[in-house]
């Protein structure tokens, strides 16, 4: 970014820079550009479309089976959910009655994926703030997790786990024993993470005040997720349309009323937590019986409009489907949680630091190719 | 056994300076005969250091990090850094088309100089030293606060936006922190009553100042820690590089033998504020001595001078790289908020203190 080749400082004396599409802390092709006055930021302007893909358009010429494997590649850290909720669209639009077991493997793997994402967040808000340490200690527990599913789904980020009715296979025999490794080896690292990183005092200064999000300014942007729930706003899908038998579960909703950078860290490290709570309930009383429900061979929904929305790492990922009764949508439309969460940064980072800009990019916790798609 | 124990480096340099004399006889050609002898084997010695820095730097950084570190090239990895350095010098020695290219190129070189003219003033071990000057603290703080104009000049002229804001933060950040580490420095010149390091360090000779000189001694031996890791860029200070948000700052457009040479001074700049401290505060290269005890002093001094001096200083560089591994950065409002609100006012109190305790004798 050479001077001169965009207006480097503007008629207003605003100093004019780009923060992407290449920079090491978008976390992938977001382009930020923004006024600076001095090291204030004065405006920031998303430009986005760099890794559009065109997941949607493509979704209408897959099958009801084949259309959920592209969805992995929108948030990758939450590929379990996202394609459970393609899963629960089509099961709802055809009436398809889970079996006990299939969710009770999908609700594990979520929110085993969930707590990975989280540690991943945990690593990447380090690394931004200039830690790098906290990546590595958080590396320990994702790769013991990234190891269980790929002994479990084959890969291990894009699962491509679930399908129309149920999972794709049944679980590998030790399942149980290695999740509770994982879980074990979680809980007793945990306090390494606050000590290295939460409870460190530079950590908490650069996060508090930092990025103030309303509780009305989290409702009109839309903002879902760990990001709503630290400015208090009650949003969590498996509590409020509990989905797959999450209403049978015993787990807390966290909320925070802080709203600030602070804040959305306190939700994150908690739903940890959470997480491991929910799994814990599960894993010693999977029940026994059939991995996926008898589903025709060609999936076609009724003529009509269905969606489902699920609670993914990030918030509220929402499928909508348009279907005329034939083997494919006619149109799918995907409610992201990243591209609300996305519309926070301009409205927060205002009269910040360029410093503190990435610390809110941290803990917003975006996944750029969710917000193109 | 009395002569290795009272054998100064002094008189090695005497015997070389003796053999010289005989072989030259122009005075003129002796002197800068001697100056590039000199000046050779201590740039020998600091690309060394330097190779011995970065490659401490990876050790500690892997052991922080729960990693092995470089463990391939060569035996345990310690050939790893001098291959990154026959990388570096392999690469291009590219000048950005928006540089102001004399400025540019002119950056590294300022920034290695005034690193390397630091060094000159310290003393390596008992009368193991290259430059006696009766004002050593005055002359290094001096010399290594001129940095921050190769710091702005390479942020400056590179022409990229984020290298000049890098580099004005460095103006801001560099300048500030010198006054904390006058101040600290100063406390220690009141006790001594000279600004010649050797003076200072034969001070110490019945105990260590930051164990002589109580409680604000060792303020300000924490003082002159935190705010020469500042003042080297090192993180959590190190807004000017910031690679998380300005991908490198002032060096972001500089690669091959020039970012080498920012490089090295980075790790010289280490060396000369850790064996600053070393010799300062915790007694150079005396033994650990205390003062009365004269058998127990007997038997610390069978250790080499030159150990002392080396072991305590790669100590503190220790401490300084175990901050850089495990703090997050600081912002840039709230590096000047901790320099001019505490830090600043804690060391004028705490020189007041000190002098009050010269004045009255208090100390040891």
């Amino acid at each position: 970014m050479l001077l001169g080749e965009e207006d480097c400082i503007n008629e207003e004396g605003e100093f004019v820079i780009n923060i992407g599409p290449q920079h090491p802390s978008t976390h992938g092709v977001l382009r930020l550009k923004v006024w600076l006055d001095g090291e204030t930021i004065k405006k920031v302007e998303p430009h986005l479309g760099y890794i559009h893909r065109s997941i949607e358009k493509m979704s209408e010429s897959f099958s009801y089976r084949q259309f959920i494997y592209i969805t992995s590649r929108m948030d990758y850290l939450s590929a379990h959910m996202n394609n459970q909720a393609c899963a629960l669209v089509v099961e709802k639009a055809l009436q398809v009655e889970v079996p006990a077991r299939a969710q009770a493997i999908r609700i594990i793997l979520c929110e085993l994926s969930r707590l990975s994402s989280h540690i991943l967040w945990f690593a990447s808000a380090g690394l931004d703030l200039g830690g790098v340490t906290p990546f590595f200690y958080a590396f320990r527990e994702r790769e013991a997790i990234n190891s269980i599913m790929e002994e479990t789904c084959g890969a291990r980020l894009t699962q491509n786990f679930m399908v129309p009715g149920g999972v794709i296979t049944d679980l590998q025999p030790d399942f149980p024993k290695r999740i509770k490794e994982v879980l074990k080896q979680f809980k007793d690292n945990y306090h390494e993470y606050n000590e290295i990183l939460i409870g460190n005092v530079i950590f908490q200064n650069r996060m508090m005040d930092v990025g103030v999000l309303t509780k009305e300014d989290a409702i009109a942007l839309g903002c879902t997720g760990p990001v709503a729930r630290a400015s208090g706003l009650s949003c969590d899908i498996r509590k409020l349309y509990p989905y797959d038998g999450y209403e049978k579960l015993k787990f807390d909703e966290i909320l925070v009323t802080g709203g600030d950078s602070w804040a959305r860290c306190q939700v994150r490290m908690a739903e940890m937590l959470q997480s491991v709570n929910i799994i814990e309930q599960l894993i010693d009383n999977i029940p026994e019986g059939e991995f996926v429900a008898k589903t025709k061979n060609v999936l076609k929904l009724p003529k009509g409009e269905f969606y489902q929305r699920v609670e993914t790492a990030r918030g509220e990922l929402g499928v909508y489907i348009v279907s005329d009764g034939s083997a494919t949508p006619y149109r799918c439309k995907y409610r992201s949680p990243n591209f609300a969460n996305l519309s926070a940064i301009p409205h927060i980072s205002k009269g910040h630091k360029i410093g503190d800009l990435i610390a809110i990019m941290a803990t917003i916790d975006l996944i750029i190719p969710d917000i193109d798609r | 056994m009395k002569t290795l124990l009272s054998y100064s480096f002094s008189s090695l340099a005497t015997h070389i300076h003796n053999w010289l004399k005989n072989a030259i006889t122009n005075d003129m050609l002796l002197t800068v005969t001697e100056m590039v002898i000199v000046g050779v084997c201590l740039l020998v010695f600091l690309i060394l250091l330097a190779f011995f820095l970065g490659y401490m730097e990876r050790k500690v950084a892997a052991f922080m990090e729960l990693r092995l570190g470089p463990n391939r090239v060569g035996p345990k990895g310690t050939l790893q850094i001098i291959a990154d350095t026959v990388k570096l010098l392999f690469k291009e020695g590219f000048t950005p088309d928006a540089a102001d290219k004399f400025l540019f190129n002119l950056a590294p070189g300022i920034i290695i100089t005034t690193a390397l003219l630091a060094v000159a003033p310290i003393a390596y071990a008992k009368g193991f030293q290259i430059w006696d000057i009766n004002i050593g603290v005055l002359y290094i703080s001096s010399v290594s606060s001129m940095a921050v104009i190769g710091i702005l000049m390479a942020g400056w002229s590179s022409g990229n936006k984020y290298s000049l804001i890098g580099a004005m933060r460095s103006g801001a950040q560099i300048v500030s922190y010198e006054l904390s580490i006058g101040l600290s420095l100063i406390s220690i010149v009141v006790l001594t009553g000279s600004l010649s390091l050797n003076d200072i360090v034969e001070s110490q000779a019945n105990g260590w100042w930051i164990f002589k000189g109580h409680i604000p001694v060792a303020i300000a031996f924490v003082i002159f820690v935190v705010a020469s890791t500042a003042e080297i860029n090192r993180a959590p200070f190190d807004l000017v590089e910031a690679d998380q948000e300005l991908t490198g700052g002032f060096n972001t457009e500089y690669a091959g033998m020039k970012f080498a040479m920012f490089l090295m001074a980075e790790y010289i700049n280490l060396f000369v504020v850790s064996a600053v401290a070393a010799t300062i505060f915790l007694g150079g290269w005396m033994p650990f001595h205390i003062g009365g005890m004269t058998g127990f002093n007997h038997i610390m001094d069978y250790i080499p001078s030159s150990i002392w001096f080396f072991g305590k200083t790669l100590f503190i560089i220790f401490i300084i790289m175990q901050f850089r591994w495990t703090f997050p950065r600081l912002r840039i409002d709230q590096l000047l908020n901790l320099e001019w609100k505490y830090l600043l006012p804690i060391s004028m109190v705490n020189v007041l203190l000190v002098t009050l305790m010269a004045i009255m004798g208090w100390h040891f």
